[in-house]
């Protein structure tokens, strides 16, 4: 019988996601001056999970490398070694590198190990520096003039010389009905294994002792003869390997010996007898190899100092290749680093196509039970009020009715809430990313965050995430003045980022602010003048002037750096912004720092419309995107090429279209002198549309109409109406982009 | 009745039916009689008026509101390029409702009438002739006679399907579930 654990995984995945998020925030809260040891538990009971998952659901890299990291913690829990900074450096990285593991598992594919392989070896040199160090602790991060713990990144060679001494020599003599009880050995030697040959240079020997073996006539198939020496060698603590044979330790006789204690004159003789009969068990060639070594360690040594890959240090000559490893070690360090780079943009692309679920805290849904439960009421007095109605009893119905609304409504409204989650979602990355970023520029910045426990939809929610990270990295790379600057203006050396989440109306607003130095109104004005964006001679409004950081191609920085300024960035936050139905604004004072405020819709289920009729149909347009609605006059119409009107509006010439042509519905066209035109606003271009008639406005659910039927051009979705018939919404945006594919198909149909 | 649809779609599903004969809702159009697997069948109503779907091809009829979702509705007499006739108040729509790789997807197809429904195991089925070459054989699972007529039964997976690389699609999933 066996369980497909794949229906597990989405769960694992996300418990991970969420367990790394945990490691992350407490490894910045972390306080290295007065260590918490809650903290560190929190940190280590993460790890703990999921290592443990991963070794469930058989993400032998995951738990493998998680296994290491969980070894330093726990030492680190138990007081053997203190907590310093590298290792927490060492560990945010980890939790970056074990994020791109599991999104690649997530999505499929294999994982990329590299960095993970160079991390782990990083941890074993930390690890296996103490073992052999004892007492020392410091010596681990960098590799020690004397070369004999060297930090190697490709060390595997020099570590192979310390197994001589790690790993554990166990004499294993199972009683003989050992398989009756459902205890198979050789599954106790797999997990051995696993265990070893997580680490790099881990491996495992079993060498079976058939001295016990009975003649074949006697030989009763139930029973276990056999007992096992088995050599592992790595760094695994006894109590791992005790572990393993927790199930069986009662009826068999187990011991276990450090392989530095014992004399291995016992694998020298299953060597000879597996060459003899050329029948060398798969497992045990690497030992092999490393028992060849044993024997001829000087002609091996030889060798090692020709192969310079290997990067090793052969004990008779330290001195020599110190320095080599030191170099290699940095550049190994430097290509960690490029890595973790790509591999962090490299994620959401690979994330999209996943089935997203939610998480609801469980009063939300008692409120909805019981609202739930209120509508039954009232479903149950209007039924029977309907058995035995009469005129006189008119009143109660009015009454139940409205009772009715007011459930449909309430119900309505704590549905809605569902999709609410806190901000702290969105924020949660900045303290990470804030700590990243000041660390690379050399600045001081305090980050405060406030209104964390503003709901939000979690689509709106998971669209914000970008462009809130270019704003924070914005204000952190031009915003904050540097230490220096800002003492010199006599303000404190930390700069401050405030985000500030708030409800205002029917809108969720998002502040980034800094006390940095403002925008600089000249340098925006001369660039833009230099782009040619705007006249030498022309008067800005400060609110215009700032309006140009938004432009495409814009950037005020002196300097291009890998941060920011390389004038992509503020036309993408603002249009992701727009995409959202929101705004964007900035406010700023010389000195003094500025604000950037992005308005959004609380939700993107439910839009503000403009019914509108044309033909028999009605359409919805979204009432932000409305400039205004006009009736056409003659004096205004223009006929380009033929078939295009124009209309003058003020100073600009908008094209008029007509719905009936561009949606290929066959009703009559009329004149357009006289009709009814309103003015839509997508992607800073108006566009006029000639409708039949204007009906109410109202706020409107929207539907998909992807879900059963398919993606419908110049159409966003779909809603009921009161009358139970369905409305189209007119995509706005998208009509522009329309009009002009339309007028290019022409030209090139012309040419 | 969609729990029961449910449930005994579940059925199908791990393999609990316990013989291979299953059930069709036939239904009429120029004549002949069609038979759908009845546990794609939501349900059926009549005709009623629809919202038009801009630039759809014209076997769309539009779309309705279903108790809150959009559903879309096909002509089959037109899907099938058979003479047009004019909706009445007996035209029937059959809400038919398949699981793709997006999950599931309901749509309504407006046939002439319902007809009946018949239990019909799959060894009585007969591939149709591969001599006629037309867009509609994509649609026709199989043939199979009851009572001296013929009944053809569709791929309501494929009649779905709307568009090219969706019906590519679903060629792979049907051929995953054989």
């Amino acid at each position: 019988m066996s369980i497909d654990l794949s229906q597990f995984h989405q769960v694992f995945f996300e418990e991970s996601f969420e367990g790394l998020d945990i490691m992350e925030s407490s490894l910045l809260a972390l306080d290295l001056a007065e260590v918490d040891a809650e903290i560190i538990n929190t940190i280590f009971r993460a790890a703990h999970s999921i290592k443990g998952g991963a070794g469930t659901f058989g993400f032998m890299q995951v738990s493998g490398f998680t296994h290491v990291l969980e070894t330093l913690l726990d030492q680190i829990r138990s007081g053997e070694r203190d907590i310093e900074q590298v290792y927490v450096d060492m560990f945010l990285e980890c939790v970056d590198c074990l994020r791109g593991l599991m999104s690649d598992l997530q999505a499929g594919t294999e994982p990329d190990m590299s960095q993970a392989d160079d991390l782990k070896s990083q941890f074993e040199v930390i690890l296996s520096g103490d073992t052999e160090a004892g007492t020392e602790e410091n010596l681990a991060e960098e590799p020690s003039a004397d070369g004999t713990k060297p930090g190697s990144q490709e060390g595997e060679n020099v570590t192979t010389n310390d197994s001589e001494e790690k790993g554990w020599k166990i004499e294993f003599i199972p009683c003989e009905d050992v398989l009756c009880t459902g205890n198979e050995p050789y599954r106790m030697f797999r997990e051995l294994q696993d265990l070893a040959e997580a680490e790099s240079d881990g491996s495992i020997e079993v060498i079976p002792h058939l001295d016990q073996l009975p003649e074949f006539a006697k030989m009763h198939p139930e029973m276990c003869y056999l007992s096992w020496t088995i050599i592992v060698r790595s760094t695994i603590e006894l109590s791992d390997i005790e572990e393993i044979f927790e199930w069986v330790v009662d009826d068999c006789k187990i011991t276990y010996k450090r392989l530095a204690d014992c004399d291995l004159s016992i694998l020298e003789e299953h060597h000879k007898l597996g060459s003899d009969s050329e029948a060398v068990e798969s497992e045990t060639i690497e030992s092999e190899v490393i028992e060849s070594e044993l024997i001829e360690s000087e002609v091996i040594e030889s060798e090692l100092i020709e192969s310079e890959e290997l990067g090793s240090i052969p004990e008779q000559a330290p001195e020599i290749h110190a320095a080599e490893v030191n170099e290699k070690i940095e550049k190994a360090l430097e290509k960690v680093a490029a890595k973790t780079a790509p591999s962090a943009t490299k994620k959401p692309a690979t994330k999209a196509a996943e089935n997203t679920s939610i998480r609801v805290s469980i009063d939300k849904i008692d409120g909805l039970i019981n609202m739930v439960g209120e509508l039954v009421i009232t479903q149950s007095m209007l039924g029977q009020l309907g058995q035995e109605f009469d005129v006189s009893r008119i009143q109660r119905l009015q009454e139940g009715l409205q009772q009715l609304e007011q459930n449909t409504r309430e119900l309505q409204e704590s549905v809605m809430k569902i999709r609410m989650l806190p901000i702290s979602f969105a924020f949660s990355r900045f303290p990470r990313l804030v700590r990243d970023l000041s660390k690379q520029l050399d600045k001081e910045v305090n980050l405060v965050m406030l209104g964390e426990n503003t709901e939000l939809d979690k689509t709106v929610m998971e669209k914000i995430g970008d462009p809130l990270v270019h704003l924070v990295r914005n204000s952190l790379d031009h915003g904050l003045e540097g230490v220096k600057e800002r003492t010199d203006n006599g303000k404190s050396s930390a700069g401050t980022i405030t985000l500030n989440a708030y409800h205002h109306g029917g809108n969720i607003v998002i502040e980034v602010q800094d006390d940095g130095a403002g925008l600089n109104k000249d340098k925006i004005r001369s660039k833009a003048i230099e782009k040619g964006l705007v006249a030498e001679d022309e008067q800005l409004t400060d609110g215009q002037i700032y309006d140009l950081i938004f432009q495409a191609g814009f950037s005020t920085a002196d300097v291009v750096s890998d941060v920011s300024g390389r004038g992509v960035g503020m036309d993408v936050v603002r249009r992701n912004i727009a995409e959202l139905n929101g705004s964007i604004d900035v406010s700023s004072t010389p000195g003094e720092g500025s604000i950037f405020s992005i308005r959004l819709p609380l939700t993107l289920a439910i839009l503000d419309g403009q019914l509108v009729r044309v033909g028999e149909e009605v359409y919805i347009f979204p009432l932000v995107s409305i400039v205004e609605s006009i009736q056409l006059e003659k004096s205004m119409l223009n006929n380009i090429t033929g078939s295009q009107f124009v209309m003058q509006l003020r100073d600009d010439y908008v094209p008029i279209v007509c719905l009936q042509d561009i949606f290929n519905t066959d009703t009559e066209k009329k004149d357009l002198e006289g009709a009814m035109l309103v003015v839509v606003e997508g992607d800073n271009e108006k566009i006029g549309i000639v409708v039949d008639e204007l009906l109410g406005q109202q706020q409107v659910v929207i539907k998909s109409l992807e879900q059963n039927y398919q993606k419908v051009d110049l159409i966003s979705g779909a809603t009921i109406l009161g009358d139970g018939t369905v409305a189209l919404i007119v995509d706005v945006s998208g009509l522009n982009n329309h009009s002009s594919d339309k007028k290019s198909d022409e030209q090139t149909q012309a040419a | 009745m969609t729990n029961a649809a449910q449930q005994s779609h579940n059925d199908k599903v791990t393999g609990t039916g316990s013989d291979d004969e299953q059930q069709y809702l036939t239904f009429i159009m120029a004549g002949e009689e069609y038979g759908v697997d009845i546990l794609a069948v939501q349900e059926i109503r009549g005709w009623e008026a629809t919202t038009v779907i801009p630039n759809a091809p014209d076997y769309i009829k539009g779309v309705i509101n279903l108790r809150g979702t959009i559903v879309p509705i096909m002509d089959l007499r037109s899907r099938f390029s058979l003479e047009r006739v004019e909706y009445s108040p007996v035209t029937v729509v059959i809400i038919l409702k398949v699981e793709s790789d997006r999950g599931e997807r309901v749509m309504g197809i407006v046939v002439d009438a319902v007809s009946d429904v018949h239990s019909i195991s799959d060894s009585d089925t007969r591939n149709s002739p591969e001599l006629i070459e037309d867009l509609n054989t994509e649609f026709i699972r199989s043939l199979v006679s009851v009572d001296d007529s013929m009944i053809i039964l569709l791929d309501v997976q494929r009649l779905l399907t709307i568009d090219k690389q969706l019906l590519d699609i679903a060629t792979d999933v049907a051929a995953d579930n054989e």
